[in-house]
Formats: C-alpha cells, structure tokens, sequence
C-alpha cells in the first residue's frame, strides 16, 4: 500500500499543530462557536447528541494493520472500546472529548491517519474498489487514482469552500464495488479502442432528498489528465453552485438545472484554459505511487486448494463462509475474504477495539498485513491464500465476525440514527436489528440470495436508502418515528433509484413488511433471479398489495 | 480605517491604505488618489477616474464574474474580492482566475469576513493583500502562511508542489 514519505508526514503533522492551535483559542474563547465549527468539520469533529464525534478519514478504505491497531487504541483510550465504520469507509468515534481530540490527531499522525476533510463543504475522502488490486476484473488499479486525488484534494487553496460537501468514487472493475453512479463525481477506468487508459466521468450523482444518478460528461477522458480535468469540474462548480439554499448547493442540482450537456460543455471550456500540465501528476510521480501499491509478493500456488476443501467438507459453516464471503483473487491459489459487520442482533459497522486487534492480527498472519473498509461497512482481506481460509475462518469465529452473508439481507447498511446523530428523525439500527434477526438462520438468508437492504435515519440519506433494493427512510410523523420504504434502487453498475411503495411504516411494521416482500420474492422469481431482477421484471403491485392488503 | 495586511518581498508587512473605498453615492476626500469603486459604479464612471490620473481600483463580489473586467485589468492597480462570509469560497476561483488566465499583477486584496483560518488558502490563490475581520495582527497572519512546510498542488503562488519536490531530489524528471 501507499508508503507515506517526508513530505506527506510534514503535512500531516503540521495540520495537527494548527488544529491544536484552533482548539486552543476556541477552549480559551478566543474563537467563537460560530467561527470555529467550520474549522471543527473540516478536521471531522461534529458536535452530536450526547458529545463530540471524531471522524477519522481511511483514505480511500485502505488500512494498514498497524494502523488499525492504532484506531484500536484510539477506541480504548478515548472512546467506549468501539468504533464505527462508515458508508464512506471512513471509522468514526461517538465518543470523543474536545480537549482530547489534539492528542487523537497526533496519535493518528504517528501511523499516517488523520480526520483531514471528513467533514466540511471540501472535497472528501474517495470511494474505490475494496477488491483493488486483488479482482482479477479491474481494468487498472483505482488505488493509484484515488491517491493522486488524496493528495490533490488536500488543502486545495481553491477547494476548500464550495457550496457543499463534494464526493469522488473511483472504480476499475466493470463490477461497481464504489456505488460510482450516486457520487459527486464517479470515475469509471476503461481502455478506448487503441488501448489508452481513460476514465469515463460521470458527474451529478448523489442521495439525500433529491437523489440522481451521475450522468456522463465525458466518455474517456485520458487517464493522466485526470487532476486538471479535475480542476475544471471544481472550478465550474465552485463558482456557479448555488449557495443561497444548502439543500440545493450539491453539484447534483447545478447538473440537473444546466443540463449534463452544457455543464459538460463548461467544464471542457474550462479545461481547454487550464495550464494543464502545471496540474496534471508528471509520470514519474505517477510510477513512485503506483510502485507503493504493488508490494505483495505473490506466492506460487496451485489455483485449487485441496486443504480449503477438505476442510469445507468437513466443516458446513466453513462451507457456507466460503460461498458468501470468499470472491476470486486475480492471482492462483489466492482469494478475496470479506469480513462482515453485521451479525444479527449487532450494530451493522460498529467493530471493538478488540476486535479490531485481532483483525489486525489474522491480516498479518494471512492476509499481507493490509485491510479495507468497503462502503457497505464491512471489512475486506484482499490478499488470502486459499489454504489459509479455514484457519482465517477460526480466527474470525472466535471474535464473532465469521459471519458468512455478505450482500445477504442481514448484511445491512445503516446510518447510526437517532441513537446517536444530531440530524435523524428516526432510529435506524434498532430497524436494522428487528430485520436481521429474522434472517438470522444463514440457510434462510442463503436461499433468499443477494438482497440489499439499506436504512437512513434522516432524509440526507448516509445509509443509502434509495440504492437500496429495499430502501428504508426514517421520517418524524407528528413526533412518531415511521418508516418510508422504497423498492428496486442499486448503487452498483446496474444503477437506479428506488420507488415508493407506499405510506409509511410504524416502526413496529418494518421488519414484517420485509417479510412479506421477500415472500411476494420468493413466490414470483424466474430461475436465476434476484430480488431486484424480479421486482424489476413485475414491477411495484404484487410487493405493494402485500403489504397494504389489511388496509385494502 | 480597517487594518491592511500586504504581502511585500514574502513578508506579511501593516500598511495605511492608500485607497478610498466609495460607496456608489459617496464622493472621494478632496485629494483622494487611488479610488476603490463597486463594479456598477465603475461601469458608469471608470473611464472618468482613469482619465483624470487616480489609480482605480474595483470591488467585485462573489456573484460578479472577473470575466467582466477582462478588457479593464491592464488599466487596475487593484481588485479587491469580498468574502460576505468567509464560507462563500467563490473568490479564491475568482482570484486563480486574475493570477493565471489573466495574468493580472496589481494588488488583489481580500475583503470583508476574511480570517487567518484562511490566509493560507488566500495566498495560494493569488491574494497579495488582506484586510483582516479577525483582530490578526501581523505575526498572527505570518504564522498562518508558513504554517505547512509543503504544499500538494500547483496554485497561482507558484510554490513548487510535493511532486515537483520528489521530482528535484530523485534528480529525474525535473521540472522544466
């Protein structure tokens, strides 16, 4: 993985010294409340329900195990033991003391981790592949992108005030493990016809109440031209975002009221004026990053291992674990483990600290030392040999996270809700708790397939209700939690956004009215289907009237 | 008279304003020589101010585009650039715009809500002059612009990015 160098180490310590700074005049009231929560955001630290929340950026979902040790500590030291993993694959901490949170960045500084930009109207943290450089799919490594893009994004002079926050996914696999299509911008890697590398550009994606769908821009911009292509969005956006109304500042509404055409057209005028290669990574800088990222040496290895499948045969859970959670590796003899955060009756994303040291643990012991945080707030050990995966499989057993349903229904996504978020209008864990536990027996979760369910407390939609293939909305009715479900969104490469069933749920409905469109599912699907294939294929009636039928 | 921080020789350095800021219904001090005018009074009247000798200077806000004054830079001994808040970041692209596209070498000064949080930022983007909300003083403003060592991207200051630096000491590929 990327290595940071002098110069990444300086910055990052310089920004915890002027952070220190910041805190400082704000605890001696040199700084107003006002003034300094922008400052505040912009190093991750929100002011939530019951105290501070530090949101520790993982750059674009890549960990070291050293470092995940240190957001252990961080956990113990300063938290409740736990932490969060997040829809941007970020960790954040609920717990968190101002006057501590100076000596969390210098902790967090000493491993290369920091909180810069989790927050704030900035460019944030970038989505890529959790399965880079181990799916033997990818077109390129996203990696090496989103690390050019880290670095240019960070303390962006120009950047650092737009009329909102902004988000880039990075992907190189026809497969969309990064959600591309509901970002601010969503870079697809791809080979024109003469082999180039290039990225397709999509711009305008997003959630929150009024969700779109990225439109393309541009069909294959050159790869190295990737940072002044940029720019050019950027500096459109910047200066033509609307800032009168927050709710309408995201690039999405800009897009949606010019049109993707003549947005496009803007921002290619721009580009043409742009000093191009004054911006754009020289391909010497480009190697250095990409030679960070190619440092596992791969072993020999036949591509079928006959341990793995003795040991499945003898072991079903193993089996099972296999099935779900195990993808191909692109190199013989090696796979692809996922880690889920979502054993039934357990706060989807939520890891302990002691947990987290035993991941680090198995990651160096099986799995090159190097771990990923996917937005569906799992964890990912790209890089495990084959004959490792049963003993893998033990090690996770004993701290609870053998959980073999990935993308499953109990595999859940949801925000933390009115439990702990000063935003929400309802809870969403408890939700996501009630449903998963009735697909808690892994063989009926199993012979219900991929089913993405996915739950936001509030409509700014961080669980990502309407990608959900069923989405689920918290809404406040008259001081009463209730629950708005929506059917057949994706944030994959299939993308949609989901539509309204009907009106909404109490609370105590949502987990039956599951039930009974999966049944409706399971009573309807063609061989080979998906949940989401079939809702697709029949459309809306048969799920509403089973769930309405009473109040027909 | 508000504080007026300047950049001089890479030193944050106080200086005594020597332009009037006018209101659109304000008439200048009897001697004034450099002017401040909105962008509608310059419209009206700045062909009048630049013939009688006076350095002219024109505030824009973040809703006015520097486009709008593309035949009139040359002829500018200032732009001064409001930040009504200092969360509306329109003026940094407005000030990369003057440095880079237009090449724009008077005195481009931040106005309004402008605070050491941002100085930085400001620089990098071209801003040579500040007039700070924040009760800064100049070793305050100066701490805040040499702050971090390095910087990441290319802007209007010219300062050489992390990757021209690693370009430098590996002795290959040095910028030209």
């Amino acid at each position: 993985m990327y290595r940071y160098d002098a110069i990444d180490a300086a910055l990052l310590a310089d920004r915890a010294t002027e952070f220190r700074g910041q805190v400082a005049r704000r605890l001696s009231g040199e700084l107003s409340e006002d003034h300094f929560k922008p400052l505040r955001l912009m190093n991750g630290l929100y002011l939530q329900l019951h105290a501070y929340m530090l949101r520790v950026a993982i750059p674009y979902g890549v960990l070291s195990a050293d470092q995940l040790r240190r957001l252990a500590f961080i956990a113990r030291r300063f938290d409740k033991g736990f932490g969060h993993f997040t829809t941007r694959t970020n960790i954040q901490f609920n717990w968190i003391k101002l006057a501590d949170a100076p000596d969390i960045l210098d902790s967090l500084a000493e491993v290369g981790l920091h909180a810069i930009q989790t927050s704030g109207n900035c460019i944030r943290n970038t989505t890529a592949d959790p399965y880079a450089g181990a799916t033997a799919e990818e077109i390129d490594d996203p990696r090496v992108w989103s690390e050019a893009i880290r670095q240019w994004s960070t303390f962006h002079p120009e950047f650092t005030y737009l009329p909102r926050k902004f988000k880039i996914a990075v992907t190189g696999a026809a497969k969309d493990r990064t959600a591309a299509k509901v970002h601010d911008i969503g870079l697809k890697l791809r080979r024109s016809r003469d082999g180039e590398l290039g990225f397709e550009v999509m711009v305008g994606g997003g959630m929150g109440r009024t969700p779109y769908l990225g439109q393309t821009i541009r069909e294959h911009l050159p790869a190295r031209h990737l940072l002044s292509y940029l720019t050019a969005i950027l500096r459109t956006y910047n200066r033509l975002g609307r800032r009168d109304n927050s709710y309408k500042a995201r690039i999405k509404i800009l897009v949606a009221s010019l049109g993707a055409e003549a947005f496009g057209r803007a921002v290619e005028a721009e580009w043409a004026e742009l000093d191009q290669a004054s911006i754009d990574l020289p391909d010497l800088e480009l190697a250095r990053i990409r030679a960070d990222f190619n440092d596992v040496a791969f072993q020999d290895l036949a591509p079928v291992s006959v341990a793995l499948n003795a040991a499945k045969a003898a072991d079903p859970s193993l089996a099972r674990f296999v099935r779900n959670n195990v993808a191909a590796h692109k190199v013989a003899g090696y796979g692809i483990v996922n880690i889920s955060l979502k054993a039934p009756g357990d706060v989807p994303g939520d890891c302990t600290a002691d947990q987290m040291d035993a991941i680090a643990d198995l990651a160096d012991a099986y799995g090159a030392g190097e771990i990923r945080v996917t937005h569906a707030q799992n964890l990912v050990l790209p890089h495990v040999k084959l004959d490792d995966v049963a003993a893998l499989h033990a090690g996770l057993k004993e701290i609870g996270l053998a959980t073999a349903n990935i993308d499953l229904a109990s595999d859940i996504i949801a925000c933390p809700g009115l439990d702990f978020c000063a935003l929400a209008n309802a809870r969403a864990i408890p939700i996501a708790q009630a449903i998963a536990a009735r697909f808690a027996d892994p063989a009926t979760a199993e012979s219900v397939g991929e089913l993405k369910i996915k739950i936001s407390g509030c409509i700014n939609a961080c669980g990502h209700h309407h990608v959900g293939h069923i989405g689920i909305l918290g809404v406040d009715k008259k001081g009463e939690e209730y629950y708005q479900l929506t059917l057949g969104g994706s944030g994959a490469e299939d993308a949609s956004l989901g539509d309204v069933l009907g009106p909404a749920l109490s609370a105590d409905r949502v987990a039956p009215s599951v039930d009974q469109l999966v049944d409706v599912y399971l009573r309807e699907r063609s061989p080979g289907e998906r949940f989401l294939d079939t809702y697709r294929r029949v459309g809306l009636n048969p799920f509403k009237a089973a769930v309405y039928a009473e109040a027909v | 008279m508000p504080k007026l921080f300047k950049i001089e020789d890479d030193q944050v350095v106080a200086r005594d304003d020597p332009f009037q800021t006018l209101a659109d219904d304000e008439a200048p001090s009897a001697g004034s020589g450099a002017v401040i005018l909105s962008f509608a009074r310059f419209q009206r009247e700045g062909e009048a101010w630049l013939s009688q000798g006076v350095r002219v200077g024109v505030r824009l806000e973040p809703d006015q585009p520097v486009e709008g004054l593309a035949y009139d830079l040359p002829r500018l001994a200032l732009v001064a650039l409001a930040f009504p808040k200092f969360r509306d970041g329109r003026a940094y692209s407005a000030a990369s715009l003057l440095r880079e596209r237009y090449k724009f070498a008077g005195e481009v000064r931040a106005v309004g809500d402008v605070l050491r949080d941002q100085a930085l930022l400001m620089l990098r983007c071209g801003f040579d002059a500040f007039e700070p909300a924040d009760g800064a003083t100049v070793d305050d403003w100066s701490k805040a612009l040499h702050r971090f060592r390095h910087v990441y991207q290319a802007a209007a200051d010219r300062r050489q990015p992390a990757f021209a630096e690693r370009a430098a000491a590996s002795g290959i590929g040095a910028p030209a």
